[in-house]
């Protein structure tokens, strides 16, 4: 009976591994191959890699999504911790359930949706207050942090309204402002919250397509947009390379951030045993 | 329930002369429609440890977070050493609280956690470190300074945050359920160590606190507070043996409420008979009640004598009845005893000889008298 319901487990486990997983492998696999057909395999190579890397256009696009999305994600964090805030330590303002609306209403907007009405408002500011001139970087940035910013916002909140009150309260008992509770103890403790909504914030921005194709202008391709524009004239094995590149890093970031807080875990596990120990 | 501090005179609120530390003044607080805190005026001493004590969501809580400045009332007044504290913010009021929860902060070590209040006021460091170690052995966890909260036990967090609490040497301390996280064994050594910390340091203690065996034996004074309103205020044993009403008596310990009503009124005794005993009541003390209201008289369980045998005079203050069940507690038996009106008393018995097959105790079903000193019932009215 325990047999046979382990071997049940097992086949769903790897079914469901191999339903996310294939797709990734098979490219992984593909991008050293030595064809340029992509479907016929024809040895073990690097080549790919190595036009990859002299493939000055990728290389551009790669630094400009870098670029964007580490903006992105610092001015999200800062608007989003704002908001977050905003909406879990002010209990009754004015407009408080509209701002949790709007704040969120991004999550669920049609990305299409988003960056036609981001384009018309760019275009429309352009006329009226000549900024931004043009489509580009800082258009793809705001786009980006408007969408990017609902997700901090979550995030953060959430954090904050599992943050007992009495702490922020027992600053200010002991003499601290207002701003220096916030600096001094509630930052701190919201930090990882902080760090995650980075991360998000950043990925959201690294791969986004669809908005940013609407307000993105001549000369700020990201790498997105010029994947997407790459692959519609034929896959090409460099993409695959590329893409083996950026899978290997976001497994290496996810995996060390699962085993560092696996570690801290378990030293807060042992150190409340020793507590309760020593209390013994 | 003994009050462990010896019998020091300080009753300060019974000196006209003296000036109170703390005055609320007809304090009410609203939260939109409901009304948390209830029109309260309360005078608190200086050197005192007053007890709020009630139910949860009483206003008890409300009214201490009030004192701290987490809270401004709606309307009323208060003043903490002369001083108007409306507008005034908790950093910049003369006081300092201990959480329920003890909020102590966790991305710091017990050191820092205690050093912070001292930080703020951009102290030398060589002071904050001094009164830091200082506090920390008051309280003995010189050894925990390098510790995180999560690190400790409950009974330390709670002598980190007292000291965390204490080292500013505030003159008010205002304490939320200070012992209610401790298991029973650590709470009662905690009370007698808080009393002793609060006489060293001569700091005001306003506690707030559920539970009536704490406010026992913490308090100078005690406020019970029922609906936002303060119903009675005073020493333990007033609150105890002199409840002014039925809420009162019922709350602070148990009791047996008789009603009924008054049949003989003279300023130095009164007779009040009750339908759900026998015979009357005699009380050797005068109560001032409005003439035919309904009163209520409440005997302590442990005031009741039982015995097999009637009482010498059968006149009053006794009753007829049989035992119906029998809690044994260790020191004491608790006796439900059926009236012949129906009406059941709860009556306690120390158990001053050990119990054994030899020792002939009163058991179910026996027909048992029960009787009482005329010093013992109290008649309320309310």
């Amino acid at each position: 009976m325990i047999g046979r319901r382990s071997f049940l487990i097992t086949t769903l486990m790897a079914f469901g591994f191999a339903f996310l997983y294939i797709p990734i492998l098979s490219m992984i696999v593909y991008s050293f191959n030595e064809s340029r057909l992509v479907t016929v395999w024809a040895g073990f190579s690097t080549k790919w890699y190595v036009e990859l890397v002299q493939n000055e256009q990728i290389l551009n696009a790669a630094k400009l999504s870098l670029q964007i999305a580490a903006i992105n994600a610092t001015g999200a964090v800062i608007l989003g911790t704002l908001a977050g805030l905003a909406l879990s330590r002010f209990r009754r303002f004015k407009g408080r359930t509209l701002m949790t609306g709007m704040t969120t209403a991004p999550l669920v907007m049609p990305e299409v949706i988003t960056g036609l009405s981001l384009l018309l408002l760019f275009v429309a500011m352009e006329q009226v207050f000549g900024w931004p001139a043009g489509r580009g970087m800082t258009t793809i940035t705001i786009a980006h942090m408007t969408f990017s910013m609902a997700y901090v916002t979550v995030v953060i909140q959430s954090r904050l309204s599992s943050l007992d009150e009495s702490l922020e309260e027992a600053a200010m008992d002991l003499g601290a402002k207002p701003a220096k509770v916030f600096l001094l103890i509630t930052l701190p403790i919201i930090f990882p919250a902080i760090l995650a909504g980075w991360l998000l914030a950043f990925t959201l921005s690294w791969d986004d397509l669809v908005i940013t194709s609407f307000v993105s202008g001549p000369g700020s391709s990201t790498l997105p947009l010029v994947i997407f524009s790459k692959v519609r004239l034929g896959v090409s094995p460099d993409i695959n390379a590329l893409a083996t590149i950026m899978v290997t890093i976001v497994a290496i970031g996810i995996v060390s951030a699962g085993l560092y807080m696996q570690r801290q875990e378990r030293r807060r596990e042992r150190d409340i045993q020793a507590a309760l120990a020593a209390n013994q | 329930m003994v009050n462990v501090r010896p019998e020091t005179k300080l009753e300060p609120w019974k000196d006209p002369a003296a000036e109170p530390y703390i005055r609320i003044e007809r304090v009410t607080k609203k939260f939109g429609d409901f009304v948390a805190v209830d029109e309260v005026s309360l005078n608190i001493y200086r050197g005192e440890i007053f007890c709020l004590l009630g139910a949860s969501g009483c206003g008890k809580t409300t009214l201490l977070r009030m004192l701290a400045g987490f809270e401004e009332p709606t309307a009323g007044r208060i003043s903490i050493d002369g001083a108007d504290m409306a507008g005034i913010p908790p950093y910049q009021r003369p006081v300092n609280m201990m959480f329920q929860s003890y909020a102590l902060f966790p991305h710091m070590s017990v050191e820092q956690n205690v050093a912070f209040g001292l930080k703020q006021d951009r102290l030398p460091k060589a002071e904050i470190r001094e009164r830091v170690a200082a506090i920390l052995e008051l309280v003995r966890m010189t050894g925990f300074s390098g510790r995180k909260p999560h690190q400790l036990s409950g009974g330390q967090r709670q002598r980190v945050a007292l000291a965390r609490s204490l080292v500013k040497q505030p003159k008010l301390l205002l304490l939320d359920e200070p012992l209610g996280a401790l298991d029973k064994k650590l709470r009662e050594h905690t009370q007698f160590e808080l009393v002793n910390i609060q006489e060293k340091l001569g700091v005001t203690f306003v506690v707030v606190t559920h539970d009536q065996e704490e406010a026992m034996t913490l308090a100078s004074r005690i406020g019970v507070m029922d609906h936002g309103k303060i119903v009675q205020v005073g020493t333990p044993s007033d609150i105890y043996e002199y409840p002014t009403s039925r809420f009162v008596a019922d709350f602070v310990g148990s009791v047996n409420l008789f009603q009924g009503a008054l049949v003989e009124d003279e300023p130095d005794y009164v007779r009040v008979a009750s339908a759900e005993l026998e015979r009357p009541v005699y009380v050797n003390h005068g109560v001032s009640s409005p003439p035919d209201a309904t009163v209520w008289v409440a005997l302590r369980p442990e005031k009741i004598v039982i015995a097999r045998e009637p009482p010498a005079s059968l006149e009053d203050n006794c009753a007829e009845g049989v035992v119906q069940e029998i809690a044994y507690l260790g020191d004491v038996s608790v006796y439900l005893v059926k009236l012949k009106s129906g009406r059941t008393v709860r009556v306690t018995r120390p158990n001053m000889r050990r119990q054994s097959a030899a020792f002939d105790r009163i058991t179910w079903d026996e027909q048992v008298w029960l009787s009482w000193d005329p010093s013992s019932p109290v008649v309320v009215t309310q």
